[in-house]
């Protein structure tokens, strides 16, 4: 703990600190382009310069410089005021200025600090410097002539995302950022470059002069695209959500958030579902409120009821379905739309037990069945640090780049139970072993065998849980805990015969398997399941209501609501309400504090924001056997109804995933 | 008193003699390598203390005490590792150039040496890029020095295993860096790193590395066989030794010479050199140390003795020894102009004053050198080299503010006189 001096305030600061944090312990602001707290540091920018003795009688990169014991540090003095001047200057000097036009305008890092740093007039009077365009692909909007060469966007992508995407051409003046060979960036988590450049360079395409930042309305929310529940924010104008940014949650997402997340925000305001809709002579037609209950009356299917709940729903929308489908005398609720049966009588056993900060302590990692940057994207890099750390990986299952080293181990789950030799001695050896079991190996039923792992490697030990299970919908940990499961997964569903299948946005099921039943779809999406409905109750997506949401870690969060839904769509629990006054039955709840206060009554631990106590891991057991032929994700940016909707990630996937080329149109 | 024959170490600097392994060991290069190794490595980096030898690089740090910062031993079981600066790009250097090509041995020799010294696994030469022919001199020099069981395994019978790659760079100047060439060598671009961690703590893949100039490794084998006495008895105090100068400019006979550090400039050039070109009145200034120092105007470097800390009292510096000598017909602005656009051309474009700065100053520069400027201007330049000065990673943005700054010095009132005339058909 060395003690430094900052501007005459005596203060301790941890050991490894570097003068940088000091300053900002002391309470003093320190400017800076290049440095950020989750990458390396470059020291670049110049722009952190202080005075410090003892040292050379010149400024030092802040960022940089250890602090030391008894180091005097001012950031006060005359030297560092011209220091900071003279940087300011030299970024500006090949700078456009072209603020009025730049989306970065408003949140700009070099507005505020030349508003604050800066001189008052520049004294440089020759051309300035241009740069020809890049094309970085269809979600980053590239004017590299704004570029200051901090790196961050380098440093992002070969350090946090994994690829060599990013990097610098040429030397001096001219050197440029740029894409190699100017390829698009096609990476999972490309997006984040634009949160990171402190300037205009990196802008985000669709979002290109939407709005200003001081238009917008900040609502706090949780993401739906994945099981990871990325806190995001939600920037809305008016009646419509602009554009989706990652929040800082160390536990959760750190800072980042995948493309697929931050792009399905077009997708919220297209192919909406904004009225009711009736099926008539095999067709839909647009009907009313009063018409739509009045079909739902007409079934009358009595006890003859199902619920399925889709990947996107919120906990209060799935416990009123609950209670609707209860007072009609029906228990038969699943949210595995795709058949997945496996056990989960007892929660531990399906959860992400070392949590997803935890994960980048464990030493020796399995992955069975799950390609993780298709299905979790910021899980993967948490893995990442991992390995960096030291850990060593295996994979269960078909190849994919997984970014860091990996050993794969074949396509067989019976390998789990006859572990070659080095890999038995890896988990033999660490002190965190870890398995991750994901959707592909759930359904090939390798649960148990996953569970007779972590018997047999003891990876529940003192101060650690290695048993982890990975999902993709952010809906499934709060379904799970609301009873959304049958024994059988949904072929028990189907087997029962029901009269009425409500679907709770439910995209993802064959509902051939339902040819008898009527089909209440209460959703925000004409997706899938719009086109097998008989009833379509318009919905609320994720950015229209109050929500909670367990991720996969069993982490409950709350989301917000940002806006109204469109045109005569109402939020979930008010149409379950009025379902329950059409079929004559009682749900006990008529506003939504009483929903919630019954959901908690019910489940309490939805009700307290923070990791849930499953309990121990249950004994595993059985053999796991079969091939894994692939992964459930097939095209990682259309994996929802919402996506599925959105023009942008509708390109990402035509032309990162299927090569198709697009003509650029000339601005 | 000059330095006599007997007391050059480079005695084959004019390529007389052939370059090759016989030829060297002739001229004593090789000669018993294995008793000197066999003194031990801490007694080898005393000795090199003693004889108070400063690196040649340009910097002047004392060669012994630097090795002297390597590990004793490897507590991780990391190596450790030498790398020789042969990336002479500086304008005006030319001494490694003529070591490599005609007496490439002394440098191998001076490898092994210091790196047993230092506990290194292994010496990377660095070489320029442009430095065709002497890099295949090189390559022969070293295999030679294989075959004959030299270097390698068992390097000269010592039981130390030692080896020696040569590495050739692409002609990026920042590659003389050694913390650039460090980089440029694990293969990425060549751009410095941030300072600390040193290289002595974490250098070439993260291991402890020095890194020494050419010269400062070949006159090593000399100094141990001479003795330290020896080679301090040449120069002021602090600035000990015999030195290569390369003299090149408005004298008659241009020439690279081993002569004794402090000699003075006019011994220097009346000497080997053949005096000025048009007689000593004739004489404008002298860079005296590579391109990176501030020029010194005539008068005042005449009777300068030619060492670290005598050019240093005249507010320039002993660089790398390559004196640079103009007389009254050189353009001294336009000679200026033409670094500062080598500056500009060579950054690496890492940090900002050194990126933004040199553009601005070659540009300014320019217009100063047609005179197509406001007085007001010269202050401003001079004041946007001090941004630049001190505020960057490595020493390219220093180098590249103090020609102007030796210029905007001694020569104001020339480049006033080209403003108040703005001789524009100076432009062509």
């Amino acid at each position: 703990m060395p003690k430094v001096k900052v501007d005459g305030i005596e203060l301790e600061v941890p050991a490894g600190a570097t003068v940088l944090q000091a300053c900002e312990l002391a309470g003093k602001e320190i400017p800076r382009f290049c440095y950020h707290e989750r990458l390396s540091i470059a020291g670049n920018c110049r722009m952190c310069l202080v005075e410090v003795k003892p040292g050379p009688p010149k400024p030092q990169a802040s960022c940089a410089l250890p602090a030391t014991e008894g180091q005097e540090i001012r950031t006060d003095s005359e030297m560092v005021k011209k220091a900071r001047e003279g940087v300011m200057e030299f970024l500006l000097i090949n700078h456009p200025l072209d603020c009025p036009i730049c989306d970065q305008g408003g949140e700009c890092d070099l507005q505020d600090q030349s508003v604050a740093y800066g001189r008052g007039a520049s004294r440089y009077h020759e051309h300035k410097r241009a740069v020809t365009e890049k094309y970085m692909g269809p979600l980053i909007k590239t004017t590299m002539t704004r570029c200051i060469h901090c790196t961050r966007c380098v440093r992002f992508s070969e350090e946090v995302a994994g690829v060599d995407e990013i990097g610098a051409l040429y030397r001096g003046e001219t050197m440029q950022i740029s894409t190699y060979l100017e390829k698009a960036a096609a990476h999972e988590l490309s997006a984040n470059v634009i949160d990171l450049c402190p300037v205009g360079a990196l802008t985000s395409r669709p979002y290109a002069f939407e709005a200003r930042p001081w238009e917008l309305k900040k609502t706090l929310s949780i993401d739906v695209s994945d099981a990871i529940g990325s806190n995001i924010r939600l920037d809305s104008r008016g009646r419509e959500v602009l554009r989706i940014l990652p929040r800082v949650n160390d536990d959760v997402n750190e800072e980042w958030l995948s493309d697929r997340a931050r792009y399905m925000v077009d997708g919220l305001t297209r192919r909406r579902l904004d009225k009711p809709w009736l099926r008539r002579d095999g067709k839909l037609v647009a009907a009313t409120w009063a018409e739509a209950f009045e079909a739902v009356a007409k079934i009358n299917p009595g006890s003859a009821v199902a619920v399925v709940a889709g990947d996107l729903v919120d906990c209060e929308t799935m416990f009123a379905a609950k209670k609707l489908a209860g007072a009609l005398g029906s228990t038969l609720l699943e949210g595995r739309q795709t058949g997945l049966a496996y056990d989960f009588s007892n929660m531990a056993a399906v959860n992400f037990n070392s949590t997803l900060a935890g994960i980048e302590d464990a030493d020796a990692v399995l992955i069975v069945g799950s390609m993780i940057r298709d299905e979790a994207p910021l899980l993967n890099t948490r893995l990442r640090k991992a390995v960096k750390k030291g850990a060593k990986v295996f994979i269960v299952g078909p190849q994919w780049d997984p970014t860091y080293p990996a050993t794969f181990l074949g396509d067989d789950l019976a390998v789990l139970g006859n572990l070659p030799a080095d890999v038995s001695d890896a988990f033999g050896a660490a002190q965190k072993p870890a398995i991750i079991i994901g959707g592909a190996a759930l359904g090939k039923g390798a649960l148990g065998a996953g569970l007779a792992f972590a018997e047999q490697f003891n990876l529940v030990r003192d101060g650690w849980n290695g048993f982890n299970v990975v999902h993709m919908a952010a809906a499934r940990m709060g379904g799970l805990m609301l009873g959304y499961a049958q024994k059988g997964g949904i072929a028990d569903l189907v087997a029962a015969k029901p009269k009425m299948v409500i679907s709770l946005g439910a995209d993802e099921v064959d509902f051939t398997r339902f040819a008898d039943s009527m089909i209440v779809h209460i959703g925000h999406h004409g997706d899938k399941a719009a086109h097998a409905a008989d009833v379509i109750l318009p919905a609320a997506a994720f950015s229209e209501k109050d929500g909670t949401y367990v991720n996969t870690e069993g982490r409950v969060q709350y989301a917000e609501k940002a806006v109204f839904a469109p045109g005569d769509a109402r939020e979930d629990w008010t149409i379950l309400r009025a379902m329950a006054d059409a079929l004559g039955v009682s749900v006990g709840f008529d506003s939504f504090e009483q929903l919630r206060a019954a959901m908690v009554a019910e489940v309490p631990a939805l009700g307290v924001e923070g990791l849930v106590d499953y309990g121990a891991l249950p004994a595993g057991g059985g053999k796991a056997e079969g091939l894994i032929a692939g992964y459930p994700i097939k095209d990682r940016y259309l994996t929802n109804a919402i996506a599925r909707s959105s023009p942008t990630l509708q390109r990402c996937s035509a032309e990162l995933l299927h090569g198709e080329t697009f003509a650029e149109a000339a601005e | 008193m000059a330095l006599q024959d007997k007391d050059r170490i480079f005695t084959n600097v004019y390529g007389f003699q052939p370059w090759n392994l016989a030829a060297a060991r002739q001229r004593g290069d090789w000669d018993n390598t294995k008793a000197l190794m066999q003194r031990g490595q801490d007694a080898i980096i005393e000795e090199i203390k003693a004889s108070g030898l400063r690196g040649r690089g340009g910097a002047g740090f004392p060669t012994g005490m630097k090795w002297s910062f390597m590990p004793k031993e490897s507590k991780d079981g990391r190596p450790s590792f030498l790398v020789i600066n042969a990336d002479e790009s500086e304008p005006g250097s030319c001494k490694d150039r003529e070591i490599i090509r005609h007496d490439p041995h002394k440098l191998i020799e001076g490898a092994l040496i210091a790196g047993y010294a230092m506990r290194a696994r292994a010496a990377y030469i660095y070489i320029r890029g442009e430095y065709i022919r002497e890099a295949e001199t090189l390559f022969a020099a070293v295999q030679e020095a294989y075959d004959a069981g030299l270097i390698g395994k068992n390097a000269s019978g010592s039981g130390y295993d030692f080896d020696v790659f040569v590495h050739r760079g692409a002609g990026a100047y920042i590659c003389g860096e050694e913390t650039a060439m460090i980089e440029s060598l694990e293969g990425k671009k060549g751009q410095p790193r941030l300072k600390p961690p040193f290289p002595a703590g974490a250098g070439l893949y993260g291991c402890p590395t020095t890194v020494n100039n050419v010269e400062s490794i070949a006159v090593a084998p000399t100094i141990l066989r001479r003795g330290a006495s020896w080679f301090s008895s040449f120069g002021r105090e602090n600035n000990k030794g015999t030195k290569l100068f390369q003299i090149s400019g408005h004298v008659n006979r241009p020439c690279v010479v081993e002569e004794e550090m402090s000699i003075p400039f006019s011994e220097l050039i009346e000497k080997h050199c053949g005096g000025i070109r048009g007689g000593k009145d004739n004489l404008l200034a002298v860079i005296p140390g590579g391109s990176s120092v501030p020029l010194v105007p005539a008068a005042e470097i005449w009777d300068a003795p030619m060492d670290f800390d005598g050019l240093r009292a005249l507010g320039s510096g002993l660089g790398t020894a390559a004196v640079i000598v103009m007389d009254k017909s050189t353009d001294i602005v336009r000679a200026i102009s033409r670094l500062s656009y080598f500056y500009k051309h060579e950054s690496c474009g890492q940090c900002t004053p050194c990126r933004e700065g040199t553009g601005w100053m070659w540009r300014v520069m320019e217009r100063l050198r047609t005179g197509d400027a406001e007085v007001e201007e010269i202050d401003m330049l001079f004041n946007v080299t001090k941004q630049v000065e001190g505020h960057t990673i490595c020493a390219l943005g220093d180098a590249a503010a103090w020609p102007i700054q030796g210029l905007i010095k001694h020569f104001r009132p020339e480049i006033e006189r080209r403003i108040a005339e703005n001789v524009r058909e100076a432009a062509e």
